[in-house]
């Protein structure tokens, strides 16, 4: 786990996508270079998109560093999960550009996105494990779509995946056996069967106990360290995401409201940040919908 | 009246679009289906899941239809002196008409809906996006595997029915009512055409296996990922695929016998 970095270390910014790593980050404890090159791994620029005729992002421009584990933030419906279907190109922007590592993900045909995705990790918010499959089965699914590998040495894999997640000794159990902290371990496995050089994580955080959250949060990290991947976590969990991310994107009403390491968002002052941070009943984001005033819905006034 | 015109353009406009998405969903399967073939094993689990479970309602259904034919039949052509002729009628009602009908209307309440839950419910709860996102194609790993064993199993289970809807009428007409037993089986075997009857029928329930699955996955495929939309979804497929396999069977049954 990280621990909060210094607020004055983190005066730049963030979209200047930065060729080391930041002050105080796990990359930089490690001395790694997590930077090969000065282009953002995965970035978002000028991003419009919405359902319809409801707009529900829009001039989004966001970057992420190679080697990050960076955090997009924010309140239920703010368009924070759409961002990663963006990503693997499940769906397609109105306007602007999204890219993953150089290339813009819109211009890919079917096999290119295919590619890109074999490149990809992708944790679901409550797993989508497959029910049918047994825990190994899950795990070995991905490799035995895309690598001919024989039986054993398959096996041998796929162990080490459940190792790593602490679930080898659950290899023979179905996904209706295991707890929601245990499948989200699980669909962890399966994400990163690959080796992936991104993982995304959809509120990978979502009803879990304070157990299972903490180890979640913590194989978030070392995963991501250990593969040298980068890594993108989609939650509202504050204390625990701010524990493992190198950066922080807040959304809000569709827009990048605020942005930073964890400690800047600490030092934040911007309204909006408190009462994210703090669970502000109000603020700019309001407790009540808009409506008439209750006397009139209630026919108290005469 | 320009918002009755502009509604009644959008419904067009909706009605054509699906008609494209499910005709694109359609070809798509087809397209899929030689590569589903080449793994054997996703198509031999789904036969047994679509076709094997499938087969108690089949048999009984197809038994209890046999002893009705065998007591309607004898009714009426005792009248006219002919009840040898019953094994004829009984066999070719069940193997032109019988066989593949009431066995794809109950394919399709009892394997369709399954189908459409099953991919309702791996909608919903992600699974397909998650095997999207593993670069995995749903549609050549789950759809297309299911729509060649339905396609393959809906012939098996149509000739069973009738192979045992014929043993219904047999026990009804001949140990039950007593008529030559010699007379039921010679007069099916001269009257019975192997190509233009049975041949026309396994044709019939080929295309009803084709019409079912499609129905089956495409509803599943588009429900809305709720409990509420995989209920529906399934309602639907029932509705559906029972409309189409009888609007079908009267086009094929023109074709077929309309110019005898």
């Amino acid at each position: 786990m990280r621990r909060d970095r210094p607020a004055a270390a983190a005066g730049r910014s963030l979209l200047n996508w930065p060729s080391a790593p930041l002050p105080g980050s796990p990359a930089e404890a490690d001395g790694r270079d997590v930077s090969a090159t000065d282009v953002p791994f995965v970035s978002f620029e000028s991003l419009h998109f919405g359902y319809g005729d409801r707009p529900l992002l829009e001039d989004v421009t966001l970057a992420v560093p190679r080697g990050e584990v960076v955090a997009l933030m924010g309140g239920s419906g703010s368009g924070k999960t759409t961002l990663l279907r963006l990503l693997g190109g499940q769906l397609r922007a109105d306007a602007g550009r999204v890219s993953f590592d150089g290339r813009d993900v819109a211009a890919l045909d079917r096999d290119g996105l295919y590619r890109m995705r074999r490149r990809m990790g992708m944790l679901f918010q409550f797993g989508a494990l497959f029910t049918d499959l047994t825990v190994f089965e899950n795990v070995a699914f991905p490799i035995r779509e895309h690598a001919r590998l024989p039986e054993a040495m398959l096996r041998d894999l796929v162990l080490m995946k459940l190792d790593a997640v602490g679930l080898r000794g659950a290899a023979g159990l179905m996904p209706s056996q295991v707890s929601g902290g245990m499948a989200r371990r699980v669909a962890l496995a399966r994400a990163t069967a690959l080796d992936p050089a991104l993982l995304m994580f959809d509120e990978p955080f979502a009803g879990l106990d304070p157990i299972s959250l903490g180890t979640i949060a913590h194989l978030i990290r070392s995963l991501n360290d250990a593969l040298g991947a980068t890594s993108i976590v989609v939650t509202h969990d504050v204390p625990e995401t701010f524990a493992i991310a190198d950066r922080v994107y807040l959304l809000g009403a569709g827009r990048i409201v605020a942005s930073g390491t964890p400690a800047q968002l600490r030092a934040s002052d911007d309204p909006y940040v408190v009462q994210f941070l703090h669970g502000g009943r109000d603020g700019p984001v309001q407790f009540h919908q808009p409506a008439p005033s209750i006397a009139d819905d209630l026919g108290l006034r005469p | 009246m320009i918002d009755a015109v502009a509604r009644l353009g959008r419904w067009a406009l909706a009605r054509m679009s699906g008609i494209g998405h499910g005709t694109r969903f359609f070809l798509r399967l087809c397209a899929l289906a030689p590569a589903a073939l080449a793994r054997p094993r996703l198509v031999v689990d789904q036969l047994h899941v679509i076709g094997n479970r499938s087969l108690s309602i089949i048999g009984v259904s197809g038994l209890f239809v046999g002893f009705v034919l065998g007591l309607q039949g004898y009714y009426t052509l005792q009248r006219y002196g002919s009840a040898e002729a019953l094994g004829l009628l009984v066999a070719l009602s069940l193997v032109r008409e019988l066989g593949p009908v009431v066995s794809a209307l109950l394919f399709a309440g009892r394997a369709g809906t399954s189908l459409t839950a099953e991919i309702g419910l791996m909608k919903a709860g992600e699974q397909l996006a998650a095997m999207e996102m593993m670069a995995v194609d749903p549609m050549a790993r789950v759809l297309a595997p299911r729509f060649v064993a339905a396609v393959i199993a809906m012939p098996m289970l149509a000739a069973i029915f009738s192979a045992i809807g014929v043993l219904g009428g047999w026990g009804v007409g001949v140990l039950l009512i007593g008529i030559d037993p010699g007379g039921f089986w010679s007069q099916m075997q001269s009257g019975v055409d192997v190509f233009k009857d049975v041949g026309n029928g396994v044709v019939k329930s080929v295309v009803f296996g084709v019409i079912c699955a499609f129905v089956a996955l495409y509803v599943g495929h588009e429900a809305r990922p709720t409990p509420e939309g995989v209920s529906r979804a399934t309602t639907t497929t029932v509705v559906a695929s029972s409309l189409a396999v009888l609007g079908f069977d009267f086009i094929l049954t023109a074709l077929m016998f309309g110019t005898d």
